[in-house]
């Protein structure tokens, strides 16, 4: 079995199971780069993803009001109507992802298993609590996406695991993704950033992507705003603002490498979380100072 | 490892006996299948100029592995017109001056046919938004965006989709 084409997710976790060292292939926008530059290898075989039925799936349950996204689900059906509907922000992050043809073989699950601290779509995944549920053949197990990303690559998916699907809750207030890059196509993020703000639970979710190994929360933020927002009319001081974004800045742990310097990456990520806060709520200077 | 397996090109079947395993598509069209329309420049999915259909989807082929794109329709430059005529893209490439050294216009060719499948009367927003991924030093987009809009015009003049 050099390569593997299987349809079914039961025949999937066999083959896996069989051969746990095989290389897992999704939509290949990351893993083929790498081949292509002998950077990588495939090893002995491969096991291709991306006609699996099951994970090619989703699905909207109204009754928890979450959406479960099968990890073959290409960005190219993310941005579009229904997917989007549902999840604003993830629409957003994967319109941002690549050209057209990296969108329409780039997928969801691809994203999380490789693991980036620029991939597009994990900060959104960070800021919704989104639930990633791995199967093998010993069964499965679901695990919030912050235990599954542990470093720069690097996830806590252990061998003959794969990803089944992953769980976020529906859009319950506003939400966007923003990222700066040098084009506003093909751009690998330069600093990037998702804020959910959930109005029934009266929170804020802020996760940053690009300034640290792996995308982190802003807790101090998150809880600074969650308690000084108006509820009732949507609007939020200034200085809250002001305060928050300090707060954001402080959680950024940028590099300087050859897409950026740490100090621009600090700078930027406090930009586009400002950003995102103003489409979010209406922000009033309490004093009379312009 | 070698390995052989089929591929469906073009409305064709070829068999594949000699690619190794982490082959590109790109590179097994070109090299197994004979196919040199599909041009290779960057192989890593950011010029575009290796764009083929694989069930209809618009793909770098380059970002496919080759084995396991069986049993799956792929439509290469060759495929988008009968031998010997081109299709109306083509013509309007041609007509616009939207080619000068030619060598991404396969993949453009290839893209502009998505689009317009999908949406047959796209502003100057959407063509270009289409074509991000499609990479052209020498017109400067121009003539290319011109000759999308042309295909639009004789499309809808015509009143025939294909």
């Amino acid at each position: 079995m050099p390569v593997a084409v299987p349809r079914s997710l039961d025949d999937a976790v066999r083959l896996l199971a069989d051969e746990p060292d095989a290389m897992l292939l999704a939509g290949g926008t990351d893993a083929m780069v790498e081949i292509n530059d002998g950077h990588r290898r495939p090893g002995e075989s491969v096991i291709a993803l991306n006609r699996v039925a099951e994970l090619r799936s989703w699905s909207h349950d109204p009754a928890t009001g979450t959406l479960t996204i099968g990890a073959g689900v290409t960005y190219k059906e993310l941005m579009n109507d229904p997917i989007a509907r549902w999840s604003p922000a993830l629409a957003e992050a994967s319109r941002t992802v690549g050209s057209p043809q990296i969108r329409a073989a780039g997928t969801l699950g691809g994203n999380v298993g490789t693991c980036s601290p620029a991939g597009d779509a994990l900060p959104v995944l960070a800021a919704l609590d989104a639930q990633v549920r791995l199967v093998s053949s010993a069964g499965g197990r679901t695990l919030p996406v912050s235990d599954v990303m542990v470093g720069v690559k690097r996830t806590s998916i252990e061998p003959g695991e794969l990803i089944a699907d992953i769980t976020i809750p529906a859009a319950s207030g506003p939400q966007g993704y923003a990222k700066v890059g040098v084009r506003n196509a093909m751009v690998i993020a330069v600093a990037s950033a998702c804020v959910a703000v959930d109005s029934e639970a009266k929170s804020v979710a802020i996760a940053l992507g690009s300034v640290s190994p792996t995308v982190v929360r802003c807790p101090d933020a998150e809880s600074l705003l969650a308690a000084s927002v108006d509820w009732q009319t949507g609007s939020v001081d200034i200085e809250i603002v002001a305060a928050a974004i300090a707060r954001v800045r402080s959680r950024a742990q940028p590099i300087t490498d050859h897409r950026s310097t740490a100090e621009y990456r600090s700078h930027a990520v406090g930009v586009l979380v400002q950003r995102l806060l103003r489409r979010s709520f209406r922000i009033e200077s309490a004093g009379v100072r312009a | 490892m070698s390995q052989q397996y089929m591929l469906h090109v073009n409305g064709v079947d070829h068999e594949v006996t000699d690619g190794w395993l982490g082959e590109s598509l790109l590179d097994t069209l070109r090299d197994r299948l004979g196919l040199m329309g599909t041009k290779g420049a960057c192989t890593q999915g950011e010029c575009g100029s290796c764009s083929v259909l694989v069930d209809g989807e618009l793909v770098c082929s380059c970002l496919v592995m080759a084995a396991t794109a069986t049993e799956q329709e792929i439509t290469t430059i060759e495929g988008v017109a009968p031998a010997g005529a081109p299709s109306d893209v083509q013509q309007a490439f041609v007509d616009a001056g939207a080619v000068q050294c030619g060598f991404c216009t396969p993949g453009l060719i290839m893209a502009v046919h998505d689009l317009l499948e999908r949406s047959p009367e796209p502003d100057g927003t959407e063509i270009r938004e289409q074509l991000a991924g499609n990479v052209c030093r020498c017109t400067g987009y121009g003539r290319i965006v011109d000759a999308v809009q042309q295909v639009s015009v004789r499309r809808a003049g015509s009143g025939s989709s294909s």
